[in-house]
């Protein structure tokens, strides 16, 4: 049954893409959706199992390298960790399959696009249910791929393609930093399965090792080499230029790989390997403060966008940096908490923006928007719940996990956690106020849009609709419900059991009542604010923009890290591939190789070619020269 | 003044051979002025043929010179025919023009 989850996608994935012409769009639709949705039932059913009878298991599926000491399987690990993952990533992605049947209803290339979507599915399940990490790199990989794939789908489009490939190409950086880890935890422990590694690990504590000409310990080395990895996956500072331009892809897609699966691939990395982690503090701190630093970035730039899926795809990347800043301060089972609860918010946002996107034929830009709620009330009220859940409204699933991870900062109770406290408010204040601005700016206020009509724009179909609801279902109750079996009354975690590593349990104090209130009226202030500044008032967030106009660049131009990039790394390497191609490849090696060959064998050809000359005399010559030299050779000797 | 040897009977043929010779590669006009050459140098070998039967008193080299001579003539009745037919095929004798043999 476990192998069934993560086969039928691969299933369906090959009907779709190879016999999809045969069978036709609507039968592709339906077997992936179908057995994705299968899948998607089975996984919830294991995770019961899982809840309920501590069911833990390694099943082998085969052998996959068996190479001198390196041992790899290709196994199901099935543990609470792996049994949330599950549900997370075949729920949100049969949700995501019966919504691209509305979505994508205009495309001609449907059973590619639900093929990939499949086989992204696969490739994922690959990647949680891993017991070694060869069989994670794999998964890693594939949904990297899938990912590519699925943000170039509509080929046709240049930005596509430029996104894709940008995407694929920031990633190697991190997979870079990813393979480095898991070789130097091949080096160092001789294996590359989880249990094994994990338990040598107390051996090889303060083991140091030279990188670089540094002297550094092995196991920082380690974590800080799978966190490079995490953070291209999970689109961090740094290595977070390529999120924002994934949204050229398909609505359904940024909803399913970058907002609640792919994306949180590193999350659950750092998670998963939270029996490393606890060993070093000094990598923990790191995780933190690039945790809240890509928080509170992409909340600042999130404030100032008008395309509404890029609005989200920064909000994502913000609670990314959440996730990331509570396994830094070993709250890990509220990071994979967050994960949870935001796969399910932020997959209804997504979907509800393209559903109005679908709504206003293609638009994105949010001022083109506006006073539409009453033509779009399913998905206004469906949007507004996601808002709600992402923005920790008081008893919906944004609110148990997020102030969770706030509290868990600070209870922490050293600089990193209380400062992480700080900025995980206002952050949480700033998400805030750009949910509401994209609420408000999208459905209320004055129709702006000139090339659509108000009376034009309608409510998507039943196939959309229902994902939608579904989702916000788990939006309202998923923190509701699991909240105490994922954070657990009082630090105790029987539920996570071996799968999350705590060197110290959490604290089990409370953080003082004022503290907890914060948040919650922050968010309740600011949805008046929102509504103030972008529906009451218009003309107050433009003057505020013409006084802070440098600011203001800094902020639309994504504090300028694209530029950055592309001074410090794009154009140099441009320049040295000009240079390769140019000069080492044209002028050196074409010119002395191939090149430099054909055209001295047809200089020499040329010249030979003179000799055939075709008049008589000169051939008699020839003759006569040929004849008085073998004449005077035979004479002389 | 110096008797008349075999050696400037030799040194004749070899000057007229040479003029054969280079008569042949010099040649850009007329494929005429080749065949004469060839005879040229038929001639420089009959004197040289003469002068070494008179020099060895054999009478043998005069014969062969009489048949050679017959045989050149046949011969130059031939090339002259050739020529005939080839400028009423390809309208020209020219020697420049002559490059059929380039493919």
């Amino acid at each position: 049954m476990e192998i069934s989850i993560l086969f039928l996608p691969l299933i369906a994935s090959i009907i779709s893409g190879f016999f999809g012409k045969y069978i036709g769009d609507r039968n592709s639709e339906i077997v992936t959706s179908a057995l994705v949705s299968i899948s998607a039932l089975l996984s919830i059913f294991v995770l019961y199992q899982v809840i309920v009878n501590q069911y833990e298991e390694n099943i082998v599926i085969a052998t996959w390298i068996n190479s001198g000491s390196l041992d790899v399987n290709w196994s199901m690990l099935i543990d609470p960790l792996s049994a949330v993952m599950l549900v997370v990533v075949t729920s949100v992605s049969s949700l995501v399959h019966i919504y691209s049947i509305g979505y994508m209803s205009h495309d001609p290339h449907k059973p590619r696009f639900m093929a990939y979507l499949s086989l992204f599915t696969f490739a994922m399940l690959m990647l949680v249910t891993s017991d070694n990490f060869i069989q994670l790199f794999f998964g890693w990989e594939g949904v990297g791929l899938c990912s590519y794939f699925l943000i170039g789908f509509w080929f046709k489009k240049e930005s596509a393609n430029a996104a894709a490939i940008k995407a694929f190409v920031v990633n190697r950086v991190g997979d870079f930093g990813f393979a480095l880890g898991i070789f130097l935890i091949f080096y160092l422990f001789g294996t590359v399965n989880y249990s094994e590694v994990f338990q040598q690990i107390p051996t090889v504590i303060d083991k140091n090792l030279s990188f670089l000409g540094f002297e550094v310990k092995a196991i920082d080395l380690i974590c800080l080499l799978l966190f490079i990895g995490a953070m291209g996956k999970s689109a961090q500072i740094l290595l977070h230029t390529w999120l924002p331009d994934a949204m050229e892809g398909p609505t359904p897609v940024s909803a399913l790989i970058h907002a609640a699966t792919m994306v949180t691939a590193g999350v659950f990395l750092v998670v998963r390997c939270s029996p490393i982690y606890e060993y070093s503090p000094l990598i923990l701190n790191v995780v933190t403060i690039v945790g809240m630093t890509t928080a509170f970035f992409a909340a600042t730039v999130a404030l100032v966008q008008t395309d509404i899926k890029k609005i989200i795809a920064y909000s994502t990347c913000s609670q990314l940096g959440y996730m990331f800043f509570a396994a830094g301060v070993g709250a890990y089972n509220v990071a994979m908490f967050h994960l949870f609860t935001h796969a399910f918010f932020k997959a209804l946002l997504f979907l509800g923006s393209g559903s109005v996107i679908h709504a206003f034929k293609d638009e994105q830009d949010i001022n083109n928007m506006g006073g539409v709620w009453k033509k779009l009330p399913y998905t206004y009220a469906l949007m507004i719940i996601g808002t709600l859940a992402l923005t920790g409204f008081p008893f919906l699933s944004g609110f148990y996990s997020k102030d969770a991870i706030i509290e868990f900062a600070y209870l922490k109770g050293n600089t990193t956690g209380y400062y992480a406290a700080g900025i995980g408010i206002f952050t949480a204040f700033l998400t805030s106020i750009y949910s509401w601005r994209l609420i408000f700016k999208t459905f209320h206020g004055s129709y702006n849009n000139k090339d659509v009509k108000i009376e034009e724009t309608h409510e998507s179909p039943l196939v959309m609709l229902i994902p939608l609801v579904l989702l916000s279902i788990g939006a309202i109750f998923a923190g509701f419900l699991f909240k105490d079996l994922f954070i657990g009354h009082g630090g105790e975690n029987l539920f996570w059991a071996e799968s999350i590593k705590f060197l110290e349990p959490l604290s089990t104090e409370h953080p003082p009542t004022w503290f907890l209130l914060l948040t919650p009226c922050l968010v309740l202030l600011s949805i008046p604010i929102a509504y103030y500044l972008f529906v009451k008032n218009k003309e107050l967030p433009n003057s505020i923009v013409n006084m802070n106009r440098p600011l203001y660049k800094f902020l639309v131009n994504k504090w300028y890290f694209d530029e950055l990039y592309e001074v410090i790394f794009i154009n140099p390497s441009k320049k040295l591939g000009l240079f390769f191609w140019k000069f080492c490849d044209g002028k050196l090696i074409d010119g002395f190789g191939p090149d430099g060959i054909s055209s001295f064998i047809k200089k020499c050809s040329i010249k030979a070619n003179k000799f055939q000359s075709g008049f008589i005399y000169q051939y008699a010559f020839v003759m006569l020269l040929g004849f008085s030299a073998l004449l005077t050779f035979l004479i002389v000797k | 003044m110096t008797e008349i040897g075999l050696g400037h009977y030799l040194t004749l043929g070899a000057v007229i051979f040479s003029i054969g010779i280079i008569g042949i590669f010099l040649n850009r006009k007329n494929i005429i002025v080749i065949l004469m050459s060839i005879e040229l140098i038929l001639l420089a070998v009959n004197i040289n043929l003469v002068s070494f039967s008179i020099f060895l008193g054999d009478l043998t080299g005069q014969v062969f010179t009489l048949f050679i001579l017959t045989v050149a003539a046949a011969e130059a009745a031939i090339g002259l025919a050739i020529i005939v037919v080839y400028y009423r095929n390809s309208g020209t004798i020219r020697v420049e023009e002559i490059d059929k043999l380039k493919g």
